[in-house]
């Protein structure tokens, strides 16, 4: 289960930009009329985003009455679902997968190495220069590239090792884009090395 | 070894384009509309002859789940949902298929919509999977425009529109149940069985959920027809699976390969081998982190399907092969998927909610030792105390690796366990 604690309520007030309300807008027109409530986990996604990587107690109230819903109902989403962040969090949070396919292909070398290059001692501590905070994931689904982090729920960096995963958090904190994706070269799941299938329809093609 | 005539994912590495013009000259969308004519009860029948088994775990047969729909509407909606909600440990299929190749997944989703009685379909993937629904909103928006999905999908008359949803980072969700209560907006805890999902789904209404390889390959049967697709794999395990091999190979990889093919000759054709060699090897765990893991001497000659792995108690789930050689701290491997388990439980059941973490903590001491020679059978008991009794199957997920670690590996739990007793006594003595 995710593991929650008490968080004192937090004063301010939260409302979506008018390119949000539009876009929240669309996400509930996905779902059939009266159902806007399955909108909600799309809602909190772009709440969090507008409020720097995390969920204040004005914003969720918020959503809540964009949707017509009963704030504890939205509450208690948000304490069930772990993509969701009650804290503040550094600017680009560091996801590192902790899961066997990863910890088999030396993950725990990449959190030690991400927590050095951030320059925090725990998880969820955010750096000093507020660029960074890091947190160890369960299974991000991506196995066959193991090991990998995701970055602020959005892309993920695989193939990694501890110096890749240092050169990763270093452009982020120069502002480049580093390449998302494997960091050996591979283009997604394929054999290092030659494919040892779908080799005659690559030619075709 | 399968052919690349007889391949259903022809972009799995997303070596080609994958959007809509890519898609065409791989021969999606080619001929959807006779596809359709054929109707809904030959093209059930059809998938039903052709003993497909559900891609997402359980190995149901697809055919009779599509089947299962209402046959006449009464007022209410039909739904397919789609679940690419792939969090399995090790497993990592669907996501290449939806970020590869999005357009064989939709067309999936008409045909299986349309044979449901459906005119909606909802993937629901999971909220890390954000590359691939920025890729499945693309591909759905071109296959819209193009009139492939709309009033009249492919020229057919059958309404049918599809839409993603997105989790939020919690295994759970991939339960069916779960799945659809997150699909609402709620936590996503399983409901109780029955109502099923075909009688009551998602708001209320007749919702079939099925995982996303299973809808993807369906055109291809249709196209082909159950009789090719039966050439492929053995008997009731028919057809062509996408395997994820990671761990310790040297060349982890998803590759489609036949059902039924020698786990060695997929690891080692595909893979690159165990690191280090065969003999170096030390367990598989074959089909994600909720079947048991396998020693070396069943690896040797096992066959990959869902019949021969449930024959040495494991299973093929979905096909998530993890390789572990001889360095690796077989019980550390295990007590990292007890730790997610514990972290996943949805907290609804109580052998689930306490067992998994009760479970982690004496898995965690037994690998370093500390424990008594007793507390092997104990965790035996409490796993089987947690196993079957709960709403959904995650208790029987959580319980079934230890099960397998008690059941291979107990000689190296006992030689920890009395080496660190031997050294508390020498420690004593000094």
């Amino acid at each position: 289960m995710k593991v929650t604690t008490y968080i004192p309520p937090q004063p301010g007030d939260f409302e979506f930009t008018p390119e949000n309300i539009e876009k929240a807008k669309s996400y509930i027109a996905r779902y059939p009329e009266g159902r806007q409530a399955s909108a909600v986990l799309w809602l909190l996604y772009l709440a969090q985003e507008q409020n720097d990587g995390w969920l204040s107690v004005p914003a969720i109230e918020y959503v809540a009455q964009f949707l017509n819903m009963a704030p504890i109902r939205v509450h208690e989403v948000v304490s069930f679902y772990t993509m969701f962040k009650r804290r503040p969090v550094g600017r680009y949070q560091i996801q590192v997968c902790r899961t066997t396919s990863c910890w088999l292909r030396g993950s725990d070398e990449i959190t030690k190495a991400c927590m050095e290059e951030a320059g925090v001692s725990r998880f969820e501590e955010v750096s000093a220069d507020g660029f960074f905070s890091v947190i160890e994931v369960e299974c991000l689904g991506a196995c066959c590239n193991a090991p990998v982090f995701q970055v602020s729920n959005e892309h993920y960096y695989e193939d990694l090792t501890p110096e890749s995963a240092k050169a990763v958090m270093k452009a982020l904190r120069n502002g480049e884009a580093p390449q998302p994706g494997s960091q050996t070269g591979r283009i997604s799941s394929e054999p290092e090395g030659g494919l040892t299938t779908l080799t005659t329809l690559q030619e075709t093609t | 070894m399968l052919q690349d005539k007889d391949r259903v994912f022809l972009n799995l590495y997303g070596l080609q384009d994958w959007r809509l013009e890519g898609a065409r000259k791989r021969g999606i969308w080619s001929n959807t509309k006779d596809l359709l004519a054929m109707g809904r009860e030959k093209i059930i029948e059809e998938i039903k002859e052709s003993e497909l088994r559900g891609r997402g775990g359980a190995g149901f047969p697809a055919g009779l789940k599509w089947s299962f729909m209402p046959k006449e509407n009464d007022g209410r909606p039909h739904y397919l949902v789609v679940n690419g909600d792939e969090s399995e440990p090790g497993s990592c299929k669907d996501r290449e298929i939806m970020r590869n190749d999005p357009h064989q997944l939709l067309e999936g989703c008409l045909i299986a919509g349309f044979a449901m009685g459906a005119h909606k379909a909802y993937i629901y993937l999971r909220g890390e999977y954000w590359l691939p629904i920025q890729r499945l909103e693309v591909a759905i928006q071109e296959a819209r425009e193009a009139g492939l999905l709309g009033p009249n999908a492919c020229g057919s008359d059958w309404a049918f529109d599809i839409e993603v949803s997105r989790g939020a980072g919690a295994y759970i969700c991939g339960e069916e149940t779960a799945l659809l209560e997150s699909l609402e907006g709620k936590k996503g805890q399983p409901r109780l069985k029955p109502p099923f999902p075909a009688a009551v789904g998602v708001w209320g209404c007749p919702t079939t959920v099925t995982n996303v390889e299973t809808v993807a390959v369906s055109p291809t049967i249709l196209r082909r027809g159950a009789a090719w697709w039966k050439t492929l794999g053995r008997p009731k395990n028919t057809g062509t699976k996408i395997f994820s091999i990671s761990g310790h190979v040297n060349k982890p990889c998803n590759v489609e390969e036949e059902m039924g093919i020698p786990m060695r000759e997929l690891i080692e054709k595909h893979a690159g081998g165990v690191r280090g060699g065969w003999d170096n090897l030390q367990a598989v765990i074959p089909g994600g982190s909720s079947v048991p893991c396998l020693p070396k001497d069943i690896c040797d000659d096992v066959l990959m399907d869902f019949d021969s792995l449930r024959e040495v108690q494991s299973g093929l789930g979905t096909a998530a092969v993890i390789v572990i050689d001889k360095s690796a701290d077989i019980v550390e491997a295990i007590q990292r998927f007890s730790h997610f388990y514990m972290h996943e439980s949805c907290g609804q059941c109580t052998p689930c909610r306490e067992g998994t973490g009760w479970m982690y903590r004496v898995v965690s001491r037994m690998m370093r030792g500390q424990a008594e020679i007793e507390e092997v059978d104990m965790l035996w008991d409490v796993s089987k105390q947690v196993e079957g009794h709960t709403i959904c199957a995650l208790g029987d997920a959580a319980a079934w690796p230890i099960q397998g670690l008690i059941r291979h590996f107990r000689p190296e739990l006992e030689r920890r366990i009395a080496e660190y007793k031997a050294g508390r006594v020498s420690a004593a003595a000094e």
